[in-house]
Formats: C-alpha cells, sequence, structure tokens
C-alpha cells in the first residue's frame, strides 16, 4: 500500500472509531445554520476532537498550531469526513476564509494570535459583509467607522450573520471615508472583537422555522485601531481576496467539511424506501429518469476536479471549472432536495413534526435549507454574472 | 446501485501532442469559408487536406503497429474528433474511424492484413449498420445474407460514396454476422444520396439485394458481437467529442456576437437574459467534456466504460443542442438566416444527437444499469 493509501485508512479508521454519536436533537446541515446551544458545543467539541488529533489546518505553518504538513494530507481528511459523512467543521470562517486571510497578508502577530483559536475552535468567527440594504452589491456597504484615538467607533447593521451569537471575532467590511473618490476606496476591512461593548447579536428565524444567522448591530460599537487589516482605503481589496477564499477559488484553507455531504446515491436510497402514488418511487419512470440525470451531473462535477488535473485538457477557457464551482454544486444540491420531496408523492406536503413525515421531513427540510448556499456568499445569479464576465468576456454594462 | 463510479481522468503526453497538432490544423483547414464551400461538393472533404490528414498519421492513431499504425488506441482519436467538431469538418474520418474498430475488435488476421494498411495509407471506409425502420439497436437487422447473396439495404451510410470498404452489419441463419463488402461490389446505382440535416456530412442509401459476399469477408459469431460492441461505443465517444468541439465554437461565435451588437445603448451580452444562458453553455460544455475524457480513460485502461459513454453521448448531445439553439436566438433576425453560422452549428448538433441514440435513449439505457431494474 502507498503511503497516501496507509493514511487514508488509518484517517478513515479514527473517524469511524471517534466520531460522536447522533445527538437526540437535529443537527444543522450547514455552518449557516448552528442555532442553539446544544448544536453548537456538540459540533465545537468535534472540531477540538479532530484538531487535537491533528487533522485539521494539517498543511498550515507549525509554528502556529498547524500541522506543517503536505495538503495531499489534509484533502485525504477533508474527503474522508466527507464520504463518510462525520458532522462537519463548525467554524468555517475562520478556518477557510479568515484564516487563510491572516496567513496570507496578516502580521505575524495576527498569526500568534489568532490562527490556533481557529484551528481548536476555542475562538469562532463570523463575517460582517452584508447589510440590510447592500446584499449583493457589496461595495456600497454603510456601516461607519470613525476613527477616535486609538480606536474605531462603529455605527450601523450588519444581517445574515452566520454563527454570530457565538463569535468572538467579525471580519467586518466598514466605510471609513464616505467622501472616497469611489465607493470602494472608501472601505476598510477589520478583525473586529465581537465583546466590544456597543455590538448587539439579534437571531433571526429561517425558513425552515428554525433559527440559525442573526442581525448585528452597532451602536458607538468601539474597536481599537490595531484591529484594521491593511490601510485604511484598502478594505475592498482584503474583502475580495476573503472571497476568492469563501469561493474556493484560491486553495489555502485549513480543510474539513462545511456542510453536511449529500450525495445522489442518498436520494436513490430514499426512492427505494419512500412510495409515490402507491408504489415503490424507484418504480416510477419520471423517477428514474431525473435520478439517472442527477448521477451524471454529480460524476461530472466529480470528473471536472479530476479533469482540472490535467492542465492541456482545461487550457481553452482558464478559470472555468474553478469559478463555476460553486454555482454547479449548490445548485445541484438545491435541485436535488427539491426533487426528493418531489419523489414521495403526497407525502411531499408533510413537514417536520409530523408523525408521517417521510424520514421526519428531513428532505422538506434540506430543500429550504439548500437555499442558504445558493443566496450566501454570492447568490448564484451574481456567481453566473462572474463566470460570464471574466470567464466568457461578455459586457459589465 | 451497480458499482460506484470511478473518476480515472488519464491524458498521455502523447494525446497532448496530438490535441495541440489538432487544434492548430483544424483550425487552419478548415475555416468556416471553406466549410461552407464544401457544402456544395459532392464529396464534402479536400482531397489535399484528407492527404494531410493521413500524413500526420491520424488514420492509424488507432491502428495495431503490425499493420502499419501507432497503436495508441481510440483514446487517442478523441482529441482529434474533437478538433475536428470544433471547426466542422466534413469528410470520412469519423466513418473510417469507426470501421477501424469494426477491423480490430473483430476481424481475423488475414481481413486486418488485407484492410487497415490500407487505412492507414489513406483509403476511405465505413459501416452500414443502419436500417430504415430507424432502430438505434444494432441487433436489430433484416438485411440477411442467404447462400452468399445479400438481401436488404441500409441507410444513413457515411461517405459510402468515397469508401473503398463497407462494414456491414447482417444476419445469416438468424446470427449476426458483418461483411467487409469493397464498395466496389456493389453497383453504384444502389447507392443514392439522403438529405441530411447536416450539409457538411455526406449519406447514403444502399441498397443491397443480390450483392455477393465471399465466405473469407466475413466476421462471425462472438467477433461478430465484439466488433458491433466495440464499433457502437466508438460511435458514442466520438460523436460525443465532436459535439463538444462543436459547443465550444458555439460558445465563440455567440460570445463574438454579444460582445458586438448594442441594443437600446448597450452591449448585448450586458443582458442577463443572454449572458446567463450563455454561462449555461459554457457548464454543459465543461461538463460534457469531463464525462468524454474520463471514458476515454476507462477506455484506455480497458474498464467498462458503458455508463460512461452513455453519459457522455446524452450530456453532449443536451448541451450542443441547448448552446446551437440559444445561439439562433441570440442572432436575432439574422440567427434565422442561411448565412449565420449558427444554423450549421445547430445543424451539426441535431445530426451527431440521431447518430447511435439520442439522449433520452441513453438516459433511459442508463436507468437498469444505474438503479437496477
Ligand atoms: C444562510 C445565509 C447565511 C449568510 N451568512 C452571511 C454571513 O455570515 N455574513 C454576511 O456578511 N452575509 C451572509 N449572508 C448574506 C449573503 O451574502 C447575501 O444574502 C447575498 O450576498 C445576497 O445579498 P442580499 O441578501 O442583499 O440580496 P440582494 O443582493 O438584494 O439580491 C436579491 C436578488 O437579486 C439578485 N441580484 C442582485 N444583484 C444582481 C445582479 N447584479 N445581477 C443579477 N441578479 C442580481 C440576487 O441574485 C437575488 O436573487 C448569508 C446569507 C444566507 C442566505
Amino acid at each position: 500500500m502507498s503511503e497516501l493509501a496507509e493514511f487514508r485508512s488509518e484517517v478513515s479508521a479514527w473517524l469511524s472509531e471517534n466520531r460522536p454519536a447522533e445527538p437526540d436533537f437535529l443537527l444543522p446541515e450547514t455552518f449557516m445554520e448552528v442555532g442553539t446551544d446544544s448544536q453548537f458545543h456538540y459540533l465545537r467539541d468535534w472540531q477540538q476532537q479532530v484538531y487535537e488529533a491533528g487533522y485539521l489546518g494539517m498543511s498550515w505553518p507549525r509554528e502556529y498550531g498547524g500541522g506543517g504538513k503536505p495538503q495531499a494530507l489534509q484533502d485525504i481528511v477533508t474527503a474522508e469526513m466527507a464520504r463518510l459523512n462525520t458532522p462537519f467543521m463548525m467554524n468555517t470562517i475562520g478556518l477557510n476564509w479568515a484564516g487563510p486571510l491572516i496567513l496570507s497578508r496578516g502580521s505575524e502577530d495576527e498569526k500568534q494570535r489568532y490562527i490556533q483559536a481557529i484551528l481548536s475552535a476555542s475562538e469562532i468567527w463570523c463575517q460582517g459583509f452584508s447589510e440590510p440594504d447592500h446584499g449583493s452589491d457589496l461595495g456600497s456597504v454603510q456601516t461607519r467607522a470613525v476613527r477616535d484615538g486609538d480606536d474605531y467607533i462603529v455605527n450601523g447593521s450588519k444581517i445574515w450573520t452566520s454563527l454570530g451569537q457565538h463569535a468572538k471575532h467579525m471580519i467586518l467590511l466598514a466605510r471609513t471615508d464616505p467622501d472616497a473618490s469611489n465607493k470602494y476606496a472608501g472601505l476598510s476591512f477589520f478583525l473586529a472583537p465581537m465583546e466590544s461593548p456597543g455590538i448587539e447579536v439579534q437571531p433571526i428565524r429561517k425558513l425552515t422555522g428554525e433559527f440559525g444567522f442573526n442581525q448585528t448591530f452597532f451602536n458607538d460599537a468601539r474597536i481599537p485601531a490595531t484591529c484594521r487589516m491593511g490601510a485604511e482605503g484598502e478594505g475592498w481589496q482584503v474583502a475580495m481576496s476573503t472571497l476568492t477564499f469563501e469561493r474556493g477559488v484560491s486553495g489555502g484553507q485549513a480543510g474539513g467539511t462545511s456542510m453536511i455531504a449529500m450525495k445522489v446515491a442518498d436520494v436513490v436510497e430514499l426512492a427505494r424506501r419512500a412510495k409515490r402514488h402507491g408504489k415503490p418511487a424507484i418504480e416510477d419512470p419520471w423517477v428514474r429518469d431525473q435520478l439517472v440525470r442527477f448521477l451524471s451531473e454529480e460524476q461530472g462535477d466529480r470528473l471536472a476536479t479530476a479533469r482540472a488535473k490535467h492542465p492541456a485538457l482545461v487550457v481553452d477557457r482558464p478559470g472555468a471549472l474553478a469559478l463555476s464551482g460553486k454555482l454547479r454544486h449548490t445548485e445541484h444540491r438545491r435541485r436535488l432536495c427539491q426533487f426528493a420531496i418531489a419523489l414521495q408523492g403526497a407525502n411531499g406536503a408533510r413537514y417536520m413534526g409530523d408523525a408521517q413525515a417521510i424520514e421526519g421531513g428531513k428532505w422538506q427540510r434540506s430543500y429550504f435549507n439548500a437555499f442558504s448556499a445558493t443566496i450566501g456568499g454570492g447568490t448564484s445569479q451574481v456567481q453566473a454574472n462572474i463566470i460570464g464576465e471574466r470567464v466568457l468576456g461578455l459586457p459589465k454594462h | 446501485m451497480s458499482a460506484e463510479l470511478k473518476n480515472t481522468m488519464s491524458f498521455s503526453e502523447e494525446q497532448s501532442m496530438l490535441l495541440d497538432t489538432a487544434v492548430e490544423f483544424c483550425k487552419a483547414a478548415s475555416p468556416i469559408a471553406e466549410v461552407r464551400d464544401l457544402v456544395l461538393t459532392d464529396s464534402g472533404v479536400r482531397a489535399d487536406v484528407w492527404q494531410q490528414i493521413v500524413d500526420l498519421g491520424w488514420t492509424g492513431v488507432a491502428v495495431p503497429e503490425d499493420f502499419g499504425g501507432s497503436d495508441l488506441g481510440l483514446a487517442a482519436v478523441v482529441p482529434l474528433a474533437e478538433s475536428m467538431g470544433r471547426h466542422l469538418f466534413g469528410g470520412p474520418f469519423v466513418a473510417t474511424q469507426l470501421a477501424t474498430q469494426t477491423l480490430v475488435a473483430g476481424a481475423n488476421a488475414e481481413q486486418q492484413a488485407h484492410w487497415l494498411p490500407k487505412i492507414v495509407a489513406g483509403s476511405a471506409a465505413t459501416i452500414a449498420f443502419a436500417e430504415n425502420d430507424g432502430s438505434w439497436d444494432l441487433q436489430a437487422i433484416s438485411t440477411t445474407l442467404t447462400a452468399g447473396v445479400l438481401s436488404g439495404s441500409k441507410t444513413l451510410v457515411l461517405d459510402a460514396q468515397i469508401a473503398e470498404l463497407i462494414a456491414i452489419s447482417v444476419r445469416v441463419d438468424g446470427q449476426v454476422a458483418i461483411a467487409l463488402l469493397p464498395s466496389a461490389a456493389i453497383p453504384t446505382t444502389q447507392i443514392s444520396r439522403d438529405v441530411v440535416l447536416d450539409e457538411t456530412r455526406r449519406s447514403y442509401s444502399v441498397v443491397l439485394d443480390g450483392v455477393r459476399v465471399e465466405p473469407d469477408q466475413l466476421i462471425t459469431g462472438a467477433a461478430a458481437a465484439a466488433a458491433l460492441q466495440a464499433t457502437e461505443q466508438a460511435a458514442w465517444l466520438l460523436h460525443a467529442a465532436d459535439a463538444c468541439g462543436g459547443i465550444h465554437a458555439t460558445i465563440d461565435l455567440v460570445v463574438e456576437y454579444l460582445n458586438t451588437r448594442t441594443q437600446f445603448g448597450r452591449k448585448i451580452g450586458s443582458y442577463q437574459a443572454l449572458k446567463h444562458p450563455t454561462v449555461d453553455m459554457l457548464m454543459g460544455l465543461e461538463r460534457a467534456r469531463s464525462h468524454v475524457y474520463h471514458a476515454a480513460s476507462l477506455l484506455s485502461a480497458q474498464d467498462d466504460a458503458e455508463v460512461a459513454l452513455r453519459m457522455a453521448k446524452a450530456e453532449s448531445d443536451d448541451a450542443y443542442n441547448f448552446a446551437a439553439d440559444r445561439a439562433i436566438q441570440f442572432h436575432g433576425g439574422f440567427g434565422f438566416t442561411y448565412e449565420c453560422d449558427a444554423q450549421l452549428y445547430l445543424r451539426r448538433a441535431l445530426w451527431l444527437q440521431y447518430q447511435f441514440g439520442d439522449s433520452p435513449y441513453h438516459w433511459a439505457a442508463l436507468q437498469p444499469l444505474l438503479l437496477g431494474n
């Protein structure tokens, strides 16, 4: 057996042995939906355990708490986690965007201060980009940060703050110069402490009926000026490099999954158990046709990853595969969940809490939750704009 | 589900070099004006271009070394077919490759020694499997061979006019066989041209009644079954590769127009009603192409490739037809003209779709393979 194959089986054994028992409450499906304290503690403990076993941040530098090992090993761990469907790593914003950002452009002090606590989940991170009036048009955000001695005084509000109620830090995009030559030039970027007085977090109820994300209010909140990353007015560039990590366009993430894996095979199994119009759904011609197409689509995405490793096979339109990953995966997941309800026939109308709901109404909830990824992190429509403009060279205006 | 799907993806140095050469060669040899000129010709191919293809060694890529080929296998033909599709090549290359597969998979040593060197040297060849009922089931054969004489007819036979060899599926005493017939054995009055959507293609109906076949011209038994299967799988793969090339070109055509044409004071490409479907074309291409090169990789590794091949054919047909259909619409009134190049791609997309099973046919065939009966 090769070294990598050996490592894979070691990881697989460790995960299977150590994975936490199924809880008696419903787990969230992505890091964006961690609502209750019991969900939070369950997931946080698991991330800590994985980190202590040496399976997280494996390729990050040792001096800051990482493993100093090749990325290939971390990729194996992440793939095994997805395959075995172990709970996801909840500190995603820290692990996969704030962390790589700090490692790539933070000061030595910042790396010492933040990195290990991100990996161990002792400090949770959230992201303060979107505002009630400005989401897709991120460059227009209006939350104000005004320099006052060694601090900035922040006023305004951020919204859809995932993990905000549990977070110790926020990556915050705020306006330091409302009179700048253009809207982007007036922005600055902060690693803001959530404990500052004047910051208040209010939970928001999601379409599933559960709680998940939040609105964050800033009322004369004082943030030390040392928390600014990059110069005043450089906030947009820092935010953009954060987004390349977030959308998986740049590498350097700590690893681990950030949502429950969902495979077409699970829906095939559902179709064997569930009935549609009195018969096993798997016998329905429409269900069979759809399943085969979903399998081919899923396989195509998997093969894209394999093809991306052959430069000769991706030269035609550079960036096409990397920039489209989020759009492809999230839209596939949404449609798959939608279909998983449809194959249930009349029972498709039931929901969580109904004794006869198929699998406890899990797929209905999954469908609702799937929108988190088609809206969060840049909507599918905005992703399509980006691909059209950057990959195909279509005009913006 | 049956077996786990693999994600094999291999692409050798040789394939990579072939792809580079093919991209350059096809671009130079087949500008659109040339494609349109060839539509008006009888053969659909320029003799000098065909000779260059032969000189490049492409007719021998999938032929064993013993017969003068380079024995790189069918996977190495994929980048060639893809590049040809991108430039709407007509001519007998694909048909000859399919006949080559018939010979390599099923013919005996003497038959191979007779035909394969000729093919390497530039003789065109073709297959005659389809019949008038339009079935894609290659076992549905009503042409018979009785006492050495054929009875029946074949249709949608590519390049029958210029092919030296026609491989014909027949039934002998109820059993499937393949007759390797020199086209000279068929009276020219029994070959008539089909009118097909794709005007770059040359397709014929062939009446076989009374044509003699010698015993040493036959492939029978298990060899015939193997030959049919290999040829069919090659057809799925090469048509899918052709489609990928075509989608690429269609996107280029659309992007160019969307960046040129202005309406209401804006480049029409800035309208998302056009921009987003164009992105969908790209997503379709990327997916189809991954399937195609994966299927080719499985074939190279001599793995079972049926699922991968069917997915490649279905995905590429759907993606090409979507792209070419939208390409017409996105050109407005000009899109409705014969002059607009979008029609060339739409015709090719439709033509490919109906070769060797359209996408609904393959999706249906995948059901038992992936979901059980
Ligand atoms: C579950 C979840 C978690 C989130 N977590 C966070 C978080 O932790 N931190 C954070 O800062 N934000 C977070 N977000 C916010 C998310 O990034 C925004 O919701 C998203 O960027 C869209 O912004 P918006 O909600 O203002 O919608 P809008 O921008 O108002 O969009 C409304 C509709 O218009 C479309 N649209 C907008 N502009 C265009 C355009 N140019 N072209 C075509 N269509 C367009 C959109 O696609 C959408 O369909 C989260 C969102 C969700 C759903």
